[in-house]
């Protein structure tokens, strides 16, 4: 089975390539060959994944080298060296399951969904691309290859979220996520640098396997810059701009690349680089920090968003933030971290298929305030989202309750001042959560119709959506609904991953709490916010324009003025800077070296006549002249 | 087969190529296109099965021929590459046949203006490959020169004879530029000629028997003497590569050249001034070089970010790709004078790269203003609707501009970076913003022209056509293939790089945790 690991990223990369070079060709059976390549990657790994349940302990992790890619041997006894090689060890074979099997879903749901876009070959060509891109980031077993993927999802994004290029702000979304992606990509490649210089190599096991050899300074500082990686990918503040715009693209998009899969590439980061992390307290503080600040700030725009779209990208920004927490929290919270991403993975995926659902059946309608009583006109829509929102929101025993409490006990058992306000952080996050998640149902699928027709004057007419797109809504729907009892039995999870991440430190809950009294606490906030949007939502009517709202609100559904900010701090300046330099350059620098070059020629009449139709003779003259002063050099010389 | 002659041969193929093409008569420009394009083909046949002989682990230089030429002077008609030589040459041979398919018809219309013929458009292109192919080729300093002044004339001609409307002003400031900095080289040429005079009996140009004698400490050059003869061979260099500040010829030059001429100037005719500091400044002069280290990097880093600004404020889409030239030089500069293996092999893969990938991307401007008749950002939009396979090919040479992981500029890009970061960090870690320029100019030049609504007067825009499509795709596919599997080129790279560093006396620094375990076994 080893040998077979390049196959996993290998059956989509040639899917993609199938598609993207036979062009018109394959249009007819485009979708299928794409949902095919999605699940053969899928069943290799189910394979791979059962071949590592036969083995024990460290034998379960497979390595595969295929070939060397950046050899460089250099002078002394420290070669550049990268090479093309899987890793396939407990904590990616969760990724791949996730990747390929959630991937597989929303391929299958976008046959129906894409079913009248006359490009549908090309998006699934994109799908394939991206799952590619995806398994290589997870499988590598080196940072520079993991770059590649990683840059590579980067792409697929690209072209996912602008897929409907012709519409501006799809394209200028497209670029914005690429863009602000970069600035963590700079994280990245310092990291990387940083670690040839340090430890020769930047291959996973020689870098985790010296780590201990290295100074706290610079631990830390590539600590910081696998952080400032993790926020451009997973949407982190202050880079978390982008995520709210890509909602741009496609609803299937959104719900595999920005829900379930690649938004969540930092988390793998930090947790796949915790040997770096364990050994740097600073670091992991940050990382705490970014992930507290980034689960309220999200769940706070999650709360003024009337596009149902944007306001999961808020949840999803904030759910990231407690998967970024936990990782920062060190050996109490790295498996937590991944076990919250596989259970957010699948309830944030039904979620947006949902959404999708809803979008399909209401003519493109994403504002909330145009839905309504939906719950009787699309039940199997209703259904699976009603339970992915009670997984969100927390609900025992729906998955988002083991994986999310746990998150919140990490939190106040890191101890000291932080622990309390990393854990009140987490808790509030809770309440925000339910409350926005409420609304987002009650303003969705209770109450009236606030329904609004079209240009033509069409009223829409509500329909539950093709079995291609119910079927992997109910799939999603049993995982929001089991993996997290299942992930918990006997702690079956923790230990699954202990090899990857260490053992578990066990940490003491301050202040006389214990496990019961804070999981009561935390049910009794999810009950105040879910109560709070029952009472502003659902017993009144929801206006079908929205109120001005207090200055929070206001602030919210302008993402707290994060575009704002980057507007006046980056975007304007560097306009002010490039027009400045442009105009220098044309008249400042070229200008000098043209008055030089007058200055030496003696006149300035000769340029000018230079310019004006004796070139040719004029440049022979000069050439001539060197030709002679060739001559004349050499034989005074000699 | 050891002894034919590979180098030579692979230069009087175009030769002959363009005396055949420049004596047809002018109504046969079909004829002349299809000519060229045939000994083009053959040229890189030539060079082809050449790399298919040359030895990994060999001497360094390979495919020698040396003979007699000037008695009086010792100058010898002296050839053979190395590693780096060789990949510049496959590269040069590679983009020749594409540029021609690519600007079929780009001298068409200055035939029916009756200014110019098609068929010295197309001779001018073999006797500048002839020319591009000596320079790379060359061992003997002097007639390294020759070639490094004798290709200005074909570039000259076909900038000025094909260009567009500011042609002549654009091609009199290439001229004058490349003259000033040739004029530098040539009196450190001669320089250097004396100075071995004196020290190893008799003057000699042969740049291995010099090299050699720097290395050995046989020519002794006084410092003060060697500073002053490196910054006439590098003021050459940084002319034509160009760096910042002597770079303000390219945006002119580039933006009124025809696509395809732009592609030669500035894909393969600016390498040989990181190639001749690669070689020459850093291997006839190791201490200057080293004095001179701080002040090159000083204008590399500057250049870096200079050009990726001024890209991003450009509104003609050719001096915005001159541009983003000027940054890669300054990037290929700091590579080679990091002085690290991965900052010098990078530097060298990145000379090919860059090739391919500017090449990509002026050919493909070149179709899409062929379309409109304007080189202007703001009259295009939305042409991904009409024309999608443009379109995409147009975004890979983008994001190979943008050294996109997986593309093969990255590969290079990272080299050069990582190989900086071995020896000055902070310098390394503003390079590595440029990297947030690089997507800015790309993708923004991308959205504007191809994505959102179609503007008008585009509606009629025809996808690319199959000459098209066969001229750009050998680029996509080494992009593509170079970016997963850049092992061929690094390996024939590396032994030279390797000999550089021993020659300049420069180690590769050890990681910080060896050094450390091995300062403590010394201490014990």
């Amino acid at each position: 089975m080893e040998s077979l690991i390049w196959l996993v990223p290998g059956l989509p990369l040639f899917g993609a390539a199938i598609l993207l070079l036979g062009g018109k060709r394959t249009n007819a059976w485009g979708h299928l060959l794409g949902c095919l390549a999605a699940l053969g990657s899928f069943a290799l790994a189910a394979g791979l994944f059962f071949t590592m349940l036969g083995k024990h302990g460290a034998a379960r992790s497979m390595h595969q080298h295929l070939y060397s890619w950046v050899p460089v041997p250099g002078t002394g006894q420290h070669p550049f060296q990268a090479d093309v090689a899987f890793q396939l060890d407990q904590l990616s074979v969760v990724f791949i399951l996730l990747i390929t099997g959630v991937g597989s879903l929303i391929h299958i749901y976008s046959i129906g969904y894409m079913s009248h876009d006359p490009e549908r070959r090309k998006f699934f060509s994109y799908l394939n691309l991206f799952l590619a891109a995806m398994l290589i980031l997870v499988l590598a077993d080196n940072y520079l290859l993991l770059y590649v993927g990683w840059e590579g999802v980067g792409l697929a994004s690209y072209l996912l979220i602008g897929f409907w290029q012709a519409k501006p702000s799809a394209a200028a979304a497209a670029k914005k996520a690429f863009v602000v992606n970069r600035v963590g990509d700079v994280g990245l490649s310092i990291a990387i640098m940083l670690m040839f210089v340090t430890f020769g190599s930047f291959n996973f096991g020689t870098v985790f396997g010296t780590a201990g050899g290295a100074s706290k300074g610079t631990l830390t500082a590539i600590g910081i810059m696998l952080l400032l990686a993790a926020c451009g990918k997973s949407a982190q503040f202050p880079l978390q701009s982008w995520l709210g715009d890509a909602m741009e693209g496609p609803t299937p998009v959104s719900a595999l690349i920005h829900a379930a899969t690649m938004v969540t590439a930092g988390v793998y980061l930090i947790v796949r680089s915790h040997a770096i992390f364990d050994l740097s307290p600073t670091a992991r503080l940050l990382v705490t920090i970014v992930g507290a600040i980034t689960l309220l700030f999200g769940a706070i725009v999650g709360c003024a968003k009337d596009d149902i779209k944007k306001s999961l990208a808020g949840s999803t920004m904030s759910q990231i933030g407690y998967m970024i927490l936990a990782a920062g929290l060190g050996p109490i919270g790295y498996a937590f971290a991944i076990m919250h991403l596989v259970t957010h993975g699948f309830f944030k995926a039904g979620l947006f298929l949902g959404a999708g659902s809803v979008m399909h059946g209401m003519d493109d309608e994403v504002n909330m305030r145009h839905y309504g009583g939906l719950r009787k006109y699309m039940p199997i829509t209703f259904g699976t989202f009603f339970l992915g929102y009670l997984a969100i929101i927390g609900c025992p025993p729906f998955s988002g309750f083991y994986s999310k409490d746990k998150i919140i006990e990490a939190a106040f058992s890191k101890g000291g001042t932080s622990g309390w306000i990393l854990g009140g952080a987490a808790l509030l996050g809770a309440l925000i959560t339910a409350f926005y998640m409420t609304r987002m149902v009650i303003m969705t699928f209770f109450g009236e119709k606030r329904w609004v027709p079209d240009a033509e004057g069409h009223e829409p007419h509500p329909h539950e959506s093709p079995l291609s797109m119910g079927l992997p809504m109910l799939l999603l729907a049993v995982g929001s609904v089991a993996a997290g009892f299942l992930f918990s039995m006997n702690s079956a999870f923790v230990n699954w991953l202990e090899p990857v991440t260490g053992p578990r430190a066990e940490g003491k809950l301050p202040g006389g709490l214990n496990s019961t009294t804070l999981s009561i606490i935390t049910l009794a906030a999810v009950a105040v916010g879910v109560a709070i949007a029952v009472v502003k939502y659902g017993t009144g009517k929801v206006p079908a324009v929205a109120p001005r709202g207090s200055f929070i609100t206001v602030a919210a559904r302008k993402d707290l003025y994060g575009d704002a900010f980057n507007e006046a701090a980056l975007m304007r300046p560097g306009q002010y800077l490039t027009r400045t330099l442009v105009y220098t350059d044309n008249r400042g620098v070229d200008g000098a070296i043209n008055g030089l070059a007058a200055l030496v020629g003696g006149t300035s009449g000769r340029l000018r006549r230079l310019q004006t139709g004796f070139v040719r003779s004029y440049a022979l003259s000069m050439f001539g002249g060197a030709a002679a002063l060739v001559a004349a050099i050499l034989f005074a010389k000699l | 087969m050891s002894s034919f002659p590979w180098l030579t041969t692979m230069g009087v193929v175009p030769l002959v190529g363009s005396a055949l093409v420049a004596t047809l008569p002018k109504e046969r420009s079909a004829a002349a296109k299809k000519i060229a394009l045939t000994f083009s083909v053959a040229t890189f046949g030539v060079a082809a099965l050449m790399a298919t002989q040359f030895k990994k682990g060999g001497s360094r230089f390979q495919f020698t021929e040396s003979h007699q030429w000037i008695k009086a002077f010792n100058i010898n008609y002296g050839l053979g590459v190395d590693g780096i030589a060789l990949v510049l040459i496959l590269m040069t041979t590679v983009l020749m046949p594409v540029v021609m398919l690519a600007a079929w018809n780009d001298a068409d219309e200055a035939q029916a203006d009756g200014r110019r013929s098609v068929r010295a458009y197309f001779a001018l292109y073999l006797l500048l490959e002839t020319m591009m192919i000596g320079v790379f080729a060359a061992t003997d300093l002097f007639l390294f020169y020759v070639f490094f002044e004798a290709m200005l004339i074909p570039m000259y001609f076909l900038i000025g004879g094909f260009g567009g409307p500011q042609r002549s002003y654009a091609a009199v400031k290439f001229l004058l530029y490349s003259l000033f900095g040739g004029l530098f080289m040539l009196a450190a040429l001669i320089g250097l000629y004396v100075a071995s005079g004196k020290h190893l009996g008799t003057g000699t140009f042969d740049f291995n028997t010099l090299a050699n004698a720097v290395a050995s400490g046989q020519l002794g050059i006084s410092p003060g003497l060697s500073k002053a003869l490196f910054l006439g061979f590098f003021v050459a260099f940084a002319v034509k590569a160009p760096l910042f500040p002597f770079h303000t010829w390219l945006p002119d030059a580039a933006a009124e050249a025809t696509p395809g001429s732009a592609v030669l100037l500035v894909g393969v005719l600016d390498k040989v001034g990181t190639f001749g500091m690669l070689r020459y400044c850093l291997e006839l002069f190791p201490g200057a070089s080293k004095f001179f280290t701080p002040m090159v990097i000083g204008m590399a880093i500057v250049g870096t970010l200079y050009g990726a600004l001024l890209a991003i404020g450009q509104t003609d889409i050719k001096r915005l790709i001159a541009y983003t030239s000027i940054s890669h030089f300054g990037l290929i500069t700091l590579g080679v004078f990091a002085m690290t293996s991965a900052g010098q092999s990078g530097a060298s893969l990145y000379m090919v790269n860059h090739g391919l990938s500017t090449g990509a991307l002026f050919i493909v401007a070149g179709f899409l203003i062929s379309r409109r008749g304007s080189q202007l950002i703001d009259d295009y939009g939305g042409v991904n609707k009409v024309a999608p396979k443009l379109a995409g090919v147009f975004l890979i040479a983008g994001l190979s501009s943008l050294a996109l992981p997986g593309l093969s500029s990255f590969v290079s890009e990272f080299l050069v970076l990582v190989g900086t970061f071995e020896r000055y960090k902070a310098v390394a870690i503003v390079a590595t913003c440029a990297i947030i320029l690089a997507a800015l100019y790309v993708l923004w030049l991308y959205q504007r022209t191809m994505t959102g609504p179609l503007k008008a007067g585009l509606e009629g825009m025809k996808d690319l056509r199959a000459r098209e499509v066969v001229a750009v795709a050998p680029l996509i596919a080494l992009i593509i293939g170079l970016g997963f599997y850049p092992k061929p080129i690094l390996d024939v790279v590396n032994p030279s790089v390797k000999t550089t560093l021993q020659h300049v006396q420069k180690q590769d620094p050890a990681p910080a945790l060896n050094a450390q375990t091995s300062e403590k076994v010394d201490s014990k």
